[in-house]
């Protein structure tokens, strides 16, 4: 069971998350977009989403070089197992409450506000049920991160994520005697990348980090070929 | 010179009736779908109000268009890049549903289901977005129709800046007018400069500004981007749509639907040459005033020897370059000069043209103590005030909207010579600065206003760049995914499917 969940279930999650992300970009981009509700209800979005957003993206950020940087270049780096934890636990532990009161705000929205209710599909809602009860986890667990300070707990974490990203098969022999919190929060999290590629969460992919420097401001486009351009 | 066509439309507010035939039309083809009935292509308004969505005309408020920096750049209003990037998780330049109203129905059902009562049965009003019953309908969108409501609320108008405009709230002395508006496929336009995807594009061979509906993402910052509040989100697909001047229809040279049905006949719709490179010059005049005459200087006359054949290298098609000659929108904004762009201080070099409206005399009952200039009364005592049409048409300067005004009356009073007098008085012409046979020319274009004569559209050459043997057995036109023919009842990526119902086979 232990082995199916961090062993197997990863590899299901991670790739139904890149193949269904692809098939939905190639076979049904009209569906590939962010859902903005704003124009029908601007209240409570205009503070809830911010904080929302900030707050996922520092804790994404977070958890992504956090888990995947390898070890050794923090040990080289000087930087001890438990400051790296402190750091982890203060700059999660804020940037959680920010998403998560953000996130409060959005869910108190779509299920209380008529428009947006009455607009929402079941991903729409689903998926916010899930990001909170995932915060929620994620913020529990910094209570049994602080009882053992040295970051010994937290490098079983890196160890298994760079096994599953390494295809190391005993992976999962790296976290069997961590908390059943972190075991929870790590199976819904799974669970999220799982359902990823049918929820609107897709639309992370295509932030559009590229107008920054695309050049100028006006985009023509031309059914003429580069050949016949010329002038021929 | 990065010489390129464009399709312009003029409307004659002079002529239009406010009957709002292009609206519906408009409306029928277009926005007739879930998420985008509140959304009007194409919608008339009546002058002075504050329009639909309220207040659209107040960049203040709005921050559509493009400014100015300091430095003499370009940027849009709603800021730079890097600060539109920023404003992703909530814009706060975003209209809300309620600016422009909530879109309802009425219960027509209850009219013939009613139980017997004593009192009649009613249609009382729903939302389309809830399907919750409305109480009370605070707005739609032609909200102010013949000068409806307060005119303290109408007086907001943005194009009262600079007019003394409380005497118009009397009623001797109020005006009004009709303005049809819908996507100005500009030369510069804000909405695309706006969106991070880059979904929204401007066709190089025409000049028609879409919005590609696989690569929209719903970031919203076209609808906050344009100034005319001409984009709209779809609340049920998330994406934003707009005006697509008809391509289909334009591309088979055809009129738009909004022109093809006007009934008053003020849409005027032909091409101009503009040269590309000298867009951004023209954009970034520093005066506001200066702007319509900065547009004029970017288009080409298609008439000059160096044009046509820059024209032909470039590689536009002889037919165009011969309908460009023969454009009605050449003729009324650079020769006769009686068309102007709507709000032209925003920057966007907007590509449908106005020619504004003659309106009655200011106290016709004391006619004895008319200015008249001459033969023609003087264009400042007609009732609607000069400043009032040139904040709306040329950014306050009020010369050139005086001089088309003359030059509409002039054609009048040339015309009722020659008819009812049958005296050819070349004074009247000469006096506007025109000829008899120009005024002649605008006569029959601008009065009789026949079908050729009001839409000269050359049909796209899509033989010259794709291969037709290609599309042979290709999909047409196609709601959402692409060329599939497979048949799901539902969406694994949730779109919703509603495919099309065939009458069933009775046992």
């Amino acid at each position: 069971m232990h082995n199916f969940f961090f062993g197997i279930y990863p590899y299901i999650a991670l790739s139904v998350l890149v193949i269904g992300s692809i098939a939905r970009y190639e076979r049904d981009p009209f569906t590939w977009k962010s859902s903005s509700s704003q124009l029908l209800r601007r209240k409570q979005l205009m503070i809830g989403s911010v904080l929302f957003h900030v707050g996922i993206l520092v804790i994404f950020f977070g958890h992504l070089f956090g888990l995947l940087t390898p070890i050794w270049i923090f040990d080289a780096l000087g930087i001890s197992h438990g400051a790296k934890q402190v750091l982890a636990i203060v700059a999660g532990g804020i940037a959680g409450i920010f998403a998560l009161v953000g996130g409060l705000m959005l869910l108190h929205r779509r299920l209380m506000d008529p428009r947006v209710r009455a607009t929402s599909s079941f991903a729409d809602t689903g998926i916010l049920f899930l990001l909170m009860a995932q915060l929620v986890l994620g913020l529990g667990t910094i209570l049994v991160s602080l009882q053992h300070l040295d970051g010994h707990e937290m490098t079983k974490f890196m160890s298994w994520a760079q096994g599953i990203f390494t295809f190391q098969a005993d992976a999962a022999a790296q976290i069997t005697d961590v908390s059943w919190l972190f075991k929870l929060h790590l199976v819904l999290g799974l669970t999220i990348f799982l359902v990823f590629p049918f929820t609107r969460l897709v639309h992370m992919l295509s932030a559009p980090v590229r107008y920054l420097w695309r050049p100028g401001y006006q985009v023509v486009r031309s059914r003429r070929r580069p050949s016949q351009m010329a002038g021929e | 010179m990065k010489i390129r066509a464009q399709i312009g439309m003029v409307l004659n507010l002079d002529k239009c009736i406010g009957c709002h035939t292009c609206s519906v039309t408009c409306k029928n083809v277009w926005t007739t779908r879930d998420g985008v009935e509140y959304a009007w292509f194409n919608n008339v308004e009546t002058k002075p109000g504050t329009g639909y969505p309220t207040d659209w005309e107040n960049q203040k408020r709005w921050n559509g268009g493009w400014t100015r920096t300091r430095s003499g750049k370009l940027q849009p209003k709603q800021g730079a890049k890097w600060r539109i990037l920023a404003n992703l998780f909530a814009n706060p330049d975003l209209p809300e549903i309620d600016d422009y109203y909530e879109p309802f129905d009425f219960d027509y059902d209850h009219l013939k289901s009613a139980p017997e009562m004593n009192a009649f049965p009613t249609a009382r009003p729903r939302s389309k977005i809830t399907g919750e019953r409305m109480e009370k309908i605070v707005k739609g969108p032609n909200w102010e129709e013949i000068l409806g409501g307060e005119f303290s609320k109408r007086s907001q108008d943005y194009n009262f800046e600079g007019v003394q405009k409380e005497i118009y709230g009397q009623y001797e002395n109020t005006f009004m007018m009709y303005l049809p508006r819908l996507c100005e496929h500009c030369l510069n336009p804000a909405c695309a400069a706006s969106c991070p995807s880059g979904a929204i594009y401007k066709r190089e061979e025409d000049g028609i500004v879409l919005i590609d509906q696989e690569k929209c993402r719903g970031w919203r910052m076209c609808v906050s981007g344009c100034p005319y509040k001409k984009v709209y989100y779809n609340w049920s697909t998330g994406k934003s749509e707009k005006c697509t001047l008809c391509y289909p229809r334009i591309e088979s040279g055809n009129p738009t639907i909004c022109s093809e049905t006007c009934v008053g006949r003020i849409r005027y719709i032909g091409v101009m040459l503009y040269d590309a490179d000298k867009i951004e010059e023209a954009a970034s005049v520093e005066h506001e005033k200066d702007l319509y005459d900065a547009q004029l200087g970017v288009f080409l006359d298609p008439n000059d020897p160096a044009v046509i054949a820059e024209a032909r290298k470039a590689g536009i098609p002889e037919d165009w370059i011969k309908a460009a000659q023969e454009s009605p929108v050449w003729k009324m904004a650079m020769d006769w000069k009686v068309a102007f762009p709507l709000h032209p201080e925003y920057r966007t070099l907007p590509m449908v043209w106005y020619i504004p409206p003659l309106s009655p005399i200011q106290n016709a009952a004391k006619a004895g103590k008319i200015g008249t200039d001459g033969e023609m009364p003087d264009v400042r005592s007609l009732r609607i005030p000069v400043r009032y049409l040139a904040n709306m048409l040329t950014a306050g300067d009020e010369a050139p909207v005086v001089l088309a005004l003359e030059r509409m009356l002039a054609m009048r009073a040339y015309m009722r010579a020659k008819t009812i007098d049958g005296v050819i008085d070349e004074g009247i012409a000469a006096k506007v600065g025109l000829s008899s046979a120009m005024i002649e020319d605008m006569y029959k274009i601008m009065a009789i206003a026949d079908y050729e004569d009001r839409f000269v559209i050359p049909t796209t050459h899509r033989e010259q760049v794709e291969e037709a043997y290609d599309l042979k057995g290709g999909c047409g036109f196609t709601d959402g995914n692409g060329c599939s023919t497979g048949i799901s009842k539902t969406s694994l990526f949730g779109a919703s499917k509603r495919p099309l119902r065939m009458p069933e086979e009775v046992q």
